[in-house]
């Protein structure tokens, strides 16, 4: 006999803390499953960067719900996590890149972002270690920075966690590898890029970054700094990538970034990767070579096809819910994805419209095309 | 050889690390730790990154593994 | 491109570097320091000196490139490693390695460790030695193990008040030693010409400090010996645990360890093909045994087979007396009561011992308490943590040493 939940949760990541926060609030008895530290796995490789992002228009409706929840418990956060409301500066190279800051501008007026356009000369007085030379950013200055590992334990704190692995997944509850059984009425698959070894079939890849963070340097780097190219290189599905992103820690440490892979299996370090995406740093911010860098490390995005993340009910089986494929923003969007899920759960109205992330829209698509 | 430390200039024999012109100096305090604490030198040997000093403006110098250089500029009290 | 490359340039892997040159390799020999010689030779006036010296003519005459003040922080690949020096960073490339990081100092938490003047023991020795004036100062020697006995006699030469010397082993366990020294006569004399150095200094057995006082730097350590405590005023208290291995970067390569250090052969192999190890790296030994592994190592990798094996005997006998050692200065199971919730466990990120408590281990901690975050990467707490909470250091991943951006991003 095992015992018996509403709601029981595999991965202990902020998907799975935010998932579980929000079922609790909601009521229901909540158990997460989780056989390492908390937010151990991409929680803890993460930058941490909670921003709105306009790739699409279910992921500004995403980000932007999701940055807005972060606002609104921004004061309640406790000091370990770090939250830091530094900003974003999307950093333009030429004045093609400026066009699109423009362009960036506009779309984020309409959505009642608020967003403001730099010129070369501004930008250099905002982030004085950039190069010169650069056409201007746009700020957005309500993005913002936390410390993942420690948000998710937060978002933990008064729920239940099983420090085992989850074996066997469906809607009638979770197996662990003890053996026990955690029946519940609803179970949700929140274990990341790990997520097809539960749920055999789902479209979640492995999409590999490296990341490396600096001694404690304050006021360095004062906004999250990302390339506008990281549009290109973060959009591209196949090739091997590297984009310029630098962000302040409430430390003085600078984190930098970052790489994206797919086919890469391996946690280790791969040093031309890591090389590649530091000399991309060093192009923006000459002087950041020397800085000291004390550590380095790799993770894993669960990465979908349509980089849309999969929430919701399983068309197969109703009680097993999905909530991973967060690919790069898990961070942003945990929030908004348990917000989500405890709706559907309980049947209130969806905080936004939950169709694009249904789990079910990828078997409707191939059937469109 | 002559070395400033936190603005004072101290002699010391060539071949000295940083360190002993910062102890020369009659300083005991070589940073202050992440919440504010006095730390000083406890390995001596590179490791504990205790006596990190700034040098001629370089920060997180570790003082126990840099040799003086003459005129170099030591501050403890950033 | 160095047929071999040797990391650390105390006794072993100068031994290493000149066996190995000695018997026509191409070898450079890679230290952190500025001068050759490792921590037991560590001279001042940055020259070396005594045994060291003549162990630098002779790797210079065999035309041992010298690299100093050099940090290897990568193995970008199998062959390569990446050093960094204050003027720079640079590749690197070798057939055969050998891994001579030598050991540092244990430390243990206790209140008031944190102080400026608690430092480690070999720690006061060596900022001495780099010209720290300790004449007329009053200090205590505390921790454990012969280390001690070392220090209190180099800081008595250099004119310190040396107080007292705590060592936290019973006076019984260290008997069973000086017992066994007796098939040694060589360390019996060294152990005899010790005692000698240090007559009139208290060698207090079964005593440890409890607590440093001070407000801004260190004025006073309490001591306890038995049911007594006491407090003794001094101005340095030069303070540690015994030794342990540098193994990082022998981790990084993906060397197998034993339970001393890093796991070798009978030739000084690792379970890495073409590493071999040598010295307190592959536990903690002493200063003979190093020298022997150095030379067994040096001639192995450079081929000289029959060389390497005529020094087994003498390889022996040495390992015999290390493990005497060892037994002798066993820490005793007072010490891991002596932190508090709230005596700084990690240094660098000034993480109490109560926080980490409440993990369930190093990688738990590592998130969410930012013990080990620091820029010694766990190097001080970690083998804290490992007698405290029986934690394991886990994965090594580069930078082993903290790097310049400019060096990680080389092409």
């Amino acid at each position: 006999m095992g015992e018996s939940f509403d709601v029981a949760i595999a991965g202990g990541g902020i998907v799975g803390a935010a998932c579980a926060e929000e079922c609790r609030a909601a009521g229901l008895k909540v158990v997460v499953v989780e056989p390492g530290p908390v937010g151990g796995g991409a929680t803890a490789a993460g930058m941490g960067h909670i921003v709105v992002m306009d790739d699409s228009p279910a992921q500004i409706a995403l980000t932007r719900c999701s940055r807005d929840l972060w606002l609104a418990r921004r004061n309640s956060l406790p000091a370990n996590v770090e939250y830091l409301p530094c900003g974003t500066l999307w950093v333009a190279a030429d004045q093609e890149e400026l066009a699109e800051v423009h362009r960036k501008k506009a779309l984020y007026d309409g959505i009642g972002v608020r967003a403001e356009v730099l010129d070369a000369r501004s930008l250099a007085e905002a982030e004085p270690h950039l190069r010169s030379g650069l056409a201007g950013a746009l700020l957005v200055p309500d993005d913002s920075v936390v410390y993942p590992p420690c948000a998710a334990r937060h978002m933990l704190r008064d729920i239940e966690v099983r420090r085992e692995a989850a074996v066997q997944l469906s809607g009638q509850g979770i197996r662990l590898r003890d053996g026990t059984f955690l029946a519940a009425g609803i179970t949700v698959n929140a274990t990341g890029a790990w997520a097809p070894e539960l749920t055999p079939g789902i479209e979640v890849r492995k999409r590999k970054g490296h990341l490396a963070i600096t001694d404690r340097y304050p006021g360095f780097v004062t906004h999250v700094l990302v390339e506008l190219g990281y549009l290109k290189s973060a959009h591209s599905t196949t090739a091997d990538s590297v984009a310029f992103n630098a962000q302040p820690r409430r430390t003085g440490q600078v984190l930098l970034g970052s790489s994206r892979q797919f086919g890469s299996e391996t946690a280790a370090i791969e040093s031309h990767m890591l090389a590649r995406m530091l000399r991309r740093v060093r192009e923006y911010m000459p002087e950041i070579s020397e800085l000291t860098a004390i550590r380095t490390w790799t993770g894993f995005r669960a990465a979908t096809p349509d980089k849309l993340p999969l929430i919701g009910p399983v068309p197969a089986d109703p009680r097993l819910y999905l909530a991973t494929g967060h690919e790069g923003l898990g961070i942003t969007t945990s929030l908004a994805t348990g917000r989500l899920v405890a709706d559907l759960i309980v049947g209130r109205t969806p905080v936004i419209p939950a169709e694009p992330y249904l789990p079910g829209r990828q078997a409707e698509a191939h059937h469109e095309g | 050889m002559k070395v400033s430390v936190n603005g004072r200039e101290v002699t010391v024999a060539a071949g000295s690390m940083v360190s002993t012109a910062v102890a020369a100096a009659g300083v005991s305090l070589y940073r202050r730790s992440v919440t504010g604490e006095p730390r000083g030198p406890v390995c001596g040997m590179g490791i504990c990154f205790e006596c990190r000093v700034r040098i001629d403006g370089r920060e997180h110098c570790r003082s126990c593994q840099i040799p003086c250089v003459d005129g170099m500029e030591v501050r403890t009290d950033v | 491109m160095f047929d071999v490359v040797v990391v650390g340039a105390g006794p072993a892997g100068l031994a290493a570097a000149c066996r190995a040159a000695e018997s026509g390799a191409r070898v450079a020999l890679v230290d952190d320091n500025p001068v050759a010689g490792g921590q037991i030779w560590r001279a001042g006036g940055g020259r070396p000196a005594g045994p060291a010296a003549a162990w630098i003519r002779r790797a210079e005459r065999n035309g041992v490139e010298w690299l100093a003040g050099a940090r290897v922080f990568a193995v970008p690949e199998p062959g390569k490693l990446t050093i960094e020096q204050f003027a720079g960073d640079r590749e690197l490339g070798y057939e055969k390695l050998i891994l001579a990081t030598g050991a540092r100092e244990r430390f243990l938490p206790f209140p008031g460790w944190t102080l400026p003047n608690v430092m480690g023991a070999g720690g006061l020795q060596a900022l001495a030695k780099s010209g720290l004036d300790v004449a007329g100062k009053p200090v205590v020697v505390a921790g454990s193990g012969p280390l001690l006995l070392a220090v209190a006699k180099y800081l008595r030469a250099r004119g310190a008040r040396v107080l007292l010397i705590a060592e936290q082993a019973d006076q019984a366990a260290l008997l069973r030693f000086g017992v066994g020294l007796v098939a040694y006569p060589g360390k019996l004399a060294q152990a005899v010409q010790l005692r000698a150095g240090l007559f009139g200094i208290p060698y207090l057995t079964g005593c440890w400090p409890v607590e440093a006082r001070g407000p801004e730097k260190l004025e006073s350590v309490m001591l306890r010996r038995g049911r007594k405590t006491w407090t003794e005023r001094c101005d340095y208290l030069a303070c540690g645990f015994g030794l342990a291995p540098n193994l990082e970067l022998a981790a990084l390569l993906g060397c197998r360890m034993s339970a001393t250090g890093v796991a070798v052969d009978e030739l000084q192999q690792t379970s890495v093909a073409g590493v071999y190890s040598a010295g307190e790296a592959t536990g903690i030994g002493g200063l003979d045994l190093a020298l022997t592994e150095g030379e067994i190592a040096g001639f192995a990798a450079a081929g000289k087979t029959r060389e390497a094996r005529a020094r087994f005997g003498a390889r022996e006998r040495h390992r015999r007396f290390a493990g005497g050692l060892e037994r002798a200065f066993a820490l005793r199971e007072e010490l891991k009561h002596l932190a508090q919730d709230d005596t700084l466990l990690c240094r660098c990120e000034d993480v109490p011992l109560g926080r980490v408590r409440g993990c369930m281990g190093w990688r738990e901690a590592k998130l969410h308490t930012r013990c080990g975050m620091g820029p010694c990467q766990g190097r001080v707490c970690g083998g804290a943590v490992e007698f405290l909470l029986g934690w394991k250091a886990e994965s090594v991943r580069p930078p082993v040493f903290p790097a310049r951006i400019g060096s990680l991003s080389r092409d």
